[in-house]
């Protein structure tokens, strides 16, 4: 089952390739994976996506939580949880189908961000599913070029991740 | 006060307490040999950076204190890597200090530069770069707390040459603050109530302790209270040898691949199993699926990721043994109406029937070749089990662990968890060093010893009185033995014809050299080495195809043990 992990770290180096260097070392998967600053410059967020059965993940978080620079394991797919990704796609935009990936990137409420004769940018932000969809769509018109974020996530309301063991 | 970044080392090391360290110099730390020449620190001068690091981790084994290991940068670094995955393997506190090139210059491939960090990452419980001599006080009090606290393991400071060199005010730090790292040690009582319920009604309890009990002060009583007031039997992982008394009637013996009979049996047929600080390796689980299939598991340890980790718990205790066995004792001392030695009276009866399946029989014709096992069993009859044994690895280990009866914890050193063979010499110097007068005594392979057999000469310049058993077979044996009984005899890169004279070897040392090619030979070699006080080699030519029985292949369930060539089931 797929699991979304939300890591509240120390911010210095190397403390992303310890984490990374745990999945590698023993064998777990990363999905996608995501790091930044917190409001607290000491403190990174990495938001992590996993897959595994319950015995492996419920290793993998306690592996994390083994890690020094690790402050804390929150597994978002247990609690009530919004999740965003973004993805930047250059499609091909001849003008006979100008037309139609701007319908499409409406319907998705994208944004196009870059222009040129032939190509358009799109900005798209949504959960995995939608992204996914988005980029199906998108096939037909020929993708150049994709990035993705990977998945951001945090609780609902009420059930904040402390930024403290 | 202000000091040099090799100056706060020295200091902070005094204030951990450290009266000695094992190192080896080298351009990039010389700085802080230039502070330790005139420092009250010992300092154990050896013959190439692993020996250090296994004698750091024998020290800290034997003593149960911080080893500390001082190298330089590069290769110094790199040949350290294997004693602190030893370390890391088996728990074992130790601070690895590694000299680096100067932060300018990292990342510039400098000379004798390596990514010691990096390289270690995975195998320390963690690690730093000193990159300020701000940091440098606060970095060496954590390195040390990390170290010892929660589930021990090394920790490895790397230490730049200009912040050797750079000044800052030196203040120990009295306390630690690590956000990210608070192990637990009081069991949940909770837990701890369902567990002595769980026992309460069990009909054929378990103990199965491991390294845990060893490590944590004072579970090792506790744990023989336990067994001894409520009837239960004890089994120990390799690595738990000495947590239980040896040569108690409650004891099963070693358990798992290299098991006896009677702990096998009992593991596999019992209906409750308290496993404490243990952590179910392969080597004692063999098939996971038939792995003590009736057993509800009880299982005590303070590092989470240990438990349900193999094998499925069903009552997951996160503590500190000695805590949680003291709690454990209590609950079942206010659990009334149980005839606790009646209960388990069939059970030990039918322990006592498995028992007289004696697998560790063997015979000692006394005009035939040596047996490794009488060599054994001679040791711990003239030592009368007096000693701090470490060992090397492969055969030589598991005769020291089935015929060596260890009665304390803290007197069996083996690498457990990484089997690294040259670990038990090196090992033997360090508890040595720390106890200078108790008998050390290092039981080893004809390939082991030769893969730290220099340090022999660290054991005769520090005059460290160490005794060495080599169990020669011309074999790396235990790999022989795995081809004789799984690959059809076909000896691949497995004899070792051109091993040294180890007499004339030790004797190049400056230490003494003494042989036994006859069993009555066994006897007088042993007495005599004992009665000197210097480093001795003793070399026994022992039968060359001599195997380690009981056996289970690997994979196997453990109950299909193969007993002499004959298997049981």
């Amino acid at each position: 089952m797929r699991h979304t992990l939300s890591l509240l770290v120390e911010n210095q180096p190397g403390v992303l390739s310890r984490v990374t260097g745990l999945f590698s070392g023993r064998g777990f998967n990363i999905e996608s994976l995501c790091v930044a600053e917190t409001l607290d410059p000491k403190i990174s967020r990495i938001t992590l996506v996993t897959k595994g059965d319950d015995q492996i993940v419920e290793q993998i978080k306690k592996q994390l939580n083994k890690l020094i620079n690790v402050i804390k394991v929150v597994d978002l797919s247990e609690i009530e949880s919004v999740e965003r990704e973004m993805a930047l796609i250059k499609v091909k935009a001849d003008p006979n189908h100008r037309a139609e990936v701007l319908r499409m990137v409406d319907i998705f409420r994208g944004k196009i961000v870059d222009v040129s004769p032939l190509y358009y940018t799109v900005e798209i932000t949504g959960d995995a599913n939608k992204i996914e969809a988005f980029i199906e769509l998108m096939r037909n018109f020929q993708i150049q070029e994709i990035a993705r974020t990977g998945t951001v996530a945090l609780p609902r309301a009420k059930k904040i991740v402390k930024e403290e063991k | 006060m202000r000091l040099t970044g090799a100056q706060i080392v020295v200091e902070s090391l005094l204030k951990e307490n450290v009266g000695v360290v094992f190192g080896l110099p080298g351009g990039a730390i010389i700085d802080v040999y230039d502070v330790l020449y005139d420092s009250p620190i010992r300092h154990i001068l050896v013959r190439h950076e692993q020996g250090a690091v296994h004698m750091a981790d024998g020290y800290a084994r034997a003593t149960g204190k911080v080893g500390v290991a001082i190298v330089t940068s590069g290769p110094g670094a790199t040949n350290t890597v294997t004693g602190i995955a030893t370390a890391y393997m088996d728990s074992i506190p130790i601070v690895v200090i590694t000299g680096q090139v100067p932060t300018k210059l990292i990342g510039n491939d400098a000379f004798q530069e390596v990514d010691i960090v990096g390289i270690t990452r995975p195998c320390t419980k963690h690690n730093f770069l000193v990159k300020d001599v701000k940091n440098l006080a606060r970095i060496i009090k954590e390195a040390f707390y990390i170290a010892r606290t929660g589930r021990p393991g090394p920790v490895l400071i790397d230490l730049p040459k200009d912040v050797q060199q750079g000044k800052a005010e030196f203040e120990y730090p009295e306390k630690v603050n690590l956000r990210g790292y608070k192990p637990t040690y009081h069991a949940n009582v909770k837990q701890i109530k369902r567990a002595a319920q769980l026992l309460a009604k069990a009909k054929r309890p378990v103990i199965y302790a491991g390294g845990g009990v060893i490590y944590s002060e004072g579970a090792s009583e506790e744990l023989k209270k336990l067994a001894e007031i409520y009837y239960m039997p004890v089994t120990n992982t390799l690595m738990g040898l000495g947590s239980f008394p040896g040569n108690h009637s409650l004891w099963l013996g070693m358990l798992g691949m290299h098991g006896t009979y009677r702990a096998n049996m009992a593991i596999s047929s019992c209906d409750v199993m308290l496993a404490i600080g243990a952590r179910f390796d392969d080597r004692v689980t063999g098939k996971l699926d038939e792995f003590a299939p009736e057993a509800k598991i009880i299982h005590i340890d303070i590092d989470p990721s240990s438990i349900s980790k193999n094998v499925r718990v069903d009552i997951p205790i996160v503590g500190d043994c000695h805590d949680a066995l003291q709690k454990i004792f209590k609950a079942m001392k206010e659990i009334e109406g149980v005839e606790w030695e009646k209960k388990h009276q069939d059970w030990l009866e039918q322990i006592n029937e498995w028992k007289k399946q004696d697998a560790l029989a063997y015979k000692q014709d006394p005009d035939g070749p040596i047996k490794p096992q009488f060599v054994v069993e001679k040791l711990y009859e003239l030592t009368k089990g007096e000693a701090i044994v470490s060992t090397e690895v492969g055969q030589n280990q598991m005769w020291a662990a089935q015929y060596f009866k260890f009665k304390r914890p803290r007197t069996l050193l083996t690498s457990g968890g990484l089997g690294t063979m040259g670990y038990g010499l090196p090992a033997a110097i360090g508890a040595q060093v720390a106890f200078p007068d108790k008998l050390v005594l290092d039981i080893a392979g004809d390939g082991s010893i030769q893969m730290n057999i220099q340090e022999l000469a660290t054991a005769v310049g520090n005059r460290l009185p160490v005794k060495v058993a080599i169990l020669n077979n011309g074999y790396l044996g235990m790999v022989r033995q795995w081809q004789q009984l799984f690959y059809k005899r076909r000896y691949s890169q497995t004899s070792l014809e051109h091993s040294p004279d180890f007499v004339k070897l030790a004797e190049a040392y400056g230490a003494v050299g003494l042989r036994a090619t006859k069993p009555d030979e066994v006897e007088p070699v042993i007495k005599k080495a004992l009665s000197i006080n210097a480093p001795v080699l003793m070399d026994f030519i022992i039968e060359p195809e001599e195997n380690v029985y009981p056996m289970v292949p690997a994979g196997a369930p453990i109950t299909k043990m193969l007993l002499g060539g004959t298997v049981l089931v």
